[in-house]
């Protein structure tokens, strides 16, 4: 068991170094650096401004030096002004050390946002943990609904309690979070006038019944239809075993049935689809904040991506890259805890 | 201005679609007709979630078809005095309804919906296909030899899989990625695979018998690299070419031949996004399929017979393998078309007047507390298509277990 997370550990370093260079080189394209600078300097800065401004913020350095500041093994070299010749920070937002320093993620620097001017991890981490509440919310509606839509559809197969939900879950899985947000804002906001259509509020004044409902319904949904699927196929298949039909022959109730010998084993398989959910959730996230214009990771994602500010969008895809291989991680290991017949050699 | 009642609107609208109701029931009626002869397709008319998903994916494959018939609206055309107008309102030019309403530009909203079932039909079902020749012709090898192959093919599939869908489209679809080579190499890459791929299923065929093998491999690469070159050809790539001294290939690109097809490189740019995101799974899936169906008999006497490695794959394997992958395909175009929403959603690769859903819902999400319909329209065409896409998929997979 051991050495296998460790292997694992392994492979999700290397595949997050493969990950970041290839981010890091498509947000330096140069397309992409003739933006940046003109953002930076002034709309109609010359070729020549621009590409003294690109120079003197190291961003004309060996890609592979770049990549190593970046990353804290390669030092961080001051840039002395050529007049005064004392050591200027590249953004005047951001501190910067007058000496050749380390520091990059590994020393836990993530560098400088030039969008909102502040340090990226000033900007990432309030975002971070108004998305984290946004996924709690998800996460507390979505799981247990589909749950429960899967037990009663799988626990009667070709019942018409199955066909009827059935036909309701692949429905949710046809809407996605575009479709089922305005769906939801016409009928509760417009229509009924009970919800908050935006969620901006929640960001300064807290989170609300009306704020955030409608947000956590609209991404609660998408994810849900595929959970409640797997629940009732993994919940059939258990209810055909022969320990239940031995259950059922010694009198027991159907209940107690269900209950007792069949919940157990039918949820084994839907824990992998829940924790493989968490990546699917980070493209929720990302449309539901946009929608709703709730201060979020998924927000500041978009606002990173699209004024291409460098080092925000590459601590942005640090992190969902760490979300996407953490939750692999953990439904392999739990999968191999919660069910005694795999061995993980 | 003059407005018709809602039923004169549902009256309407039902009218207006009449292309599509005469070859729904002339399509629909012959196959249900002669059902038992036209095999897994016959079989989807003997339920009820099978014909509603066909009736779905038909009623939008016509509309499709006959956009200009059933639209009345040019989808761009703009009629300034019906800016944000009610369904329902007469414009007093031309005679004809805003049937669902205008939207913030005067556009009408119905005709603007029914030319946007055409942008997703044809690239939803084609980057799907491309992706599955992608991840089909990959994962064959990946499952088959496993070993070192597998692990190689896998730690690139997963490492695609591990990029947030969302993250992937903003890097690979922003303006500026047009000016660099990358979204060609990308394309040129991805569009070689159908043409490997039939060349090696016609060679490992057809090689007794070389009478038929020389001519079914010439036309494919011909016509494989006609196509190819056609797509992937355009002034910037010839500039570019021309720049690295080499000329004569820019200019072989640049004859008129290959210009018959084209493709924008923005919608290229979409296409190979789209195909860069979903071939992975596709790949999952087919290793997976493969892994399991090698262990059967008639493998094993296949590889007693001393077939080729490649004949097993694609002429024992993969007819093998068609249940699942037919069923992952039906599931696999509904999601495209969700991706292509998200792109058009967040204004990646499309242009902004494009009659797209994605796009249109965008739009019209900015105004939805004030205009409804904007939004609302193409919310639900969007959501009926994956529908009744999810419901064949469903349908597919119930026909593939009674057997």
């Amino acid at each position: 068991m051991i050495s296998f997370i460790i292997r694992r550990l392994g492979i999700m370093a290397l595949t997050m170094l493969c990950l970041t260079l290839v981010v890091f080189f498509l947000v330096n394209l140069e397309p992409n650096l003739r933006k940046l600078s003109i953002s930076q300097t002034n709309m109609r800065a010359t070729d020549a401004q621009i590409e003294s401004w690109l120079v003197r913020n190291g961003y004309r350095d060996n890609f592979f030096v770049r990549y190593g500041q970046w990353l804290g093994v390669m030092q961080k070299q001051p840039i002395i002004d050529p007049e005064t010749g004392e050591a200027t920070p590249r953004f005047r937002f951001c501190d910067e050390p007058a000496e050749p320093h380390f520091s990059g993620v590994i020393q836990g620097d993530f560098g400088c946002s030039t969008r909102f001017k502040v340090p990226v991890a000033e900007r990432l981490v309030p975002a971070l943990q108004a998305t984290g509440w946004l996924m709690f919310y998800v996460m507390l509606v979505m799981v247990p609904g589909a749950l429960l839509v899967g037990i009663f559809a799988g626990m009667r197969e070709g019942s018409r309690t199955d066909r009827s939900l059935s036909v309701a879950s692949i429905a949710s899985t046809a809407t996605p979070e575009y479709v089922s947000g305005v769906i939801f804002t016409v009928i509760f906001a417009s229509w009924l006038g009970i919800l908050n259509g935006s969620a901006a509020t929640a960001t300064r004044e807290g989170i609300t019944f009306t704020n955030f409902t409608l947000p956590v319904m609209t991404m609660a949904i998408y994810g849900m239809g595929y959970i409640a699927r797997m629940t009732r196929a993994s919940m059939a298949e258990v209810m055909t075993a022969q320990y239940i039909r031995t259950a059922r022959l010694k009198g027991l109730t159907f209940s107690s049935v269900v209950i007792k010998h069949a919940l157990r084993n039918a949820l084994i398989a839907p824990f992998t689809v829940i924790m493989l959910q968490f990546p699917w959730l980070l493209t929720g996230v990302v449309i539901v904040e946009a929608m709703f214009r709730y201060q979020g990771f998924g927000f500041t994602l978009v606002e990173a991506a699209s004024n291409n500010d460098i080092d925000l969008l590459l601590a942005c895809a640090l992190v969902s890259v760490v979300v996407v291989l953490v939750t692999q991680l953990l439904s392999d290991v739990g999968y191999a805890f919660l069910n005694p017949r795999i061995r993980v050699s | 201005m003059e407005t018709l009642s809602t039923f004169e609107i549902v009256v309407q609208i039902i009218w207006r679609f009449w292309p599509v109701w005469a070859a729904m029931i002339i399509v629909g009626t012959l196959s249900y007709m002669y059902r038992d002869r036209l095999g897994l397709y016959g079989q989807l008319y003997d339920g009820g979630v099978g014909i509603a998903g066909l009736a779905f994916i038909g009623f939008w494959l016509f509309s499709a078809l006959f956009a200009p018939i059933i639209a009345p609206f040019d989808p761009i055309g703009v009629v300034p005095i019906l800016k944000n107008a009610v369904p329902g309102t007469i414009d007093p030019e031309s005679g004809h309804a805003f049937l669902l309403g205008g939207d913030k530009l005067a556009r009408d909203v119905f005709s603007r919906m029914v030319f946007g079932s055409q942008i997703v039909l044809i690239i939803a079902p084609a980057a799907t296909a491309f992706a599955l020749m992608v991840g089909i012709t990959l994962g064959l090898p990946a499952g088959y030899y496993g070993g070192r192959v597998d692990n190689v093919l896998s730690f690139i599939a997963n490492l695609v899989l591990a990029f947030p869908v969302i993250l992937l489209f903003y890097l690979l679809v922003t303006p500026g990625i047009t000016e660099t080579p990358i979204p060609y190499t990308l394309a040129g890459l991805f569009f070689i695979f159908p043409v490997i791929f039939f060349v090696t299923l016609f060679y490992t065929r057809y090689q007794a018998r070389p009478q038929f093998m020389w001519p079914a491999i010439a036309v494919t690469v011909v016509l494989g690299t006609w196509v190819w070159i056609s797509l992937v050809s355009n002034d910037f790539i010839v500039q570019a070419l021309r720049n690295n001294g080499l000329g004569f290939v820019g200019a072989f690109f640049d004859l008129p031949i290959f210009k018959i097809i084209s493709i924008e490189p923005g919608q290229l740019n979409i296409f190979v996004a789209v195909v860069f995101a979903s071939s992975p799974g596709v790949f999952r899936i087919t290793r997976g399929l493969v892994m399991d169906i090698k262990t059967r008999d008639y493998v094993a006497a296949a590889q007693t017979r001393g077939e080729s490695p490649w004949y097993i794959m694609l002429w024992e394997v993969l007819p093998n393998a068609r249940g699942p992958l037919i069923v992952d395909a039906c599931l696999r175009i509904g999601y495209t078309t969700i991706l292509l929403g998200t792109l058009g959603y967040f204004g990646l690769g499309m242009p902004p007047e494009s009659p797209d859903w994605g796009t249109a819902i965008k739009d019209g999400s900015q105004l939805l507390r004030l205009y409804v319909w904007p939004a609302l329209v193409p919310a639900v065409a969007l959501m009926s298509f994956v529908l009744g896409l999810n419901l064949l998929a469903d349908a597919l997979r119930e026909e593939s277990l009674k057997d």
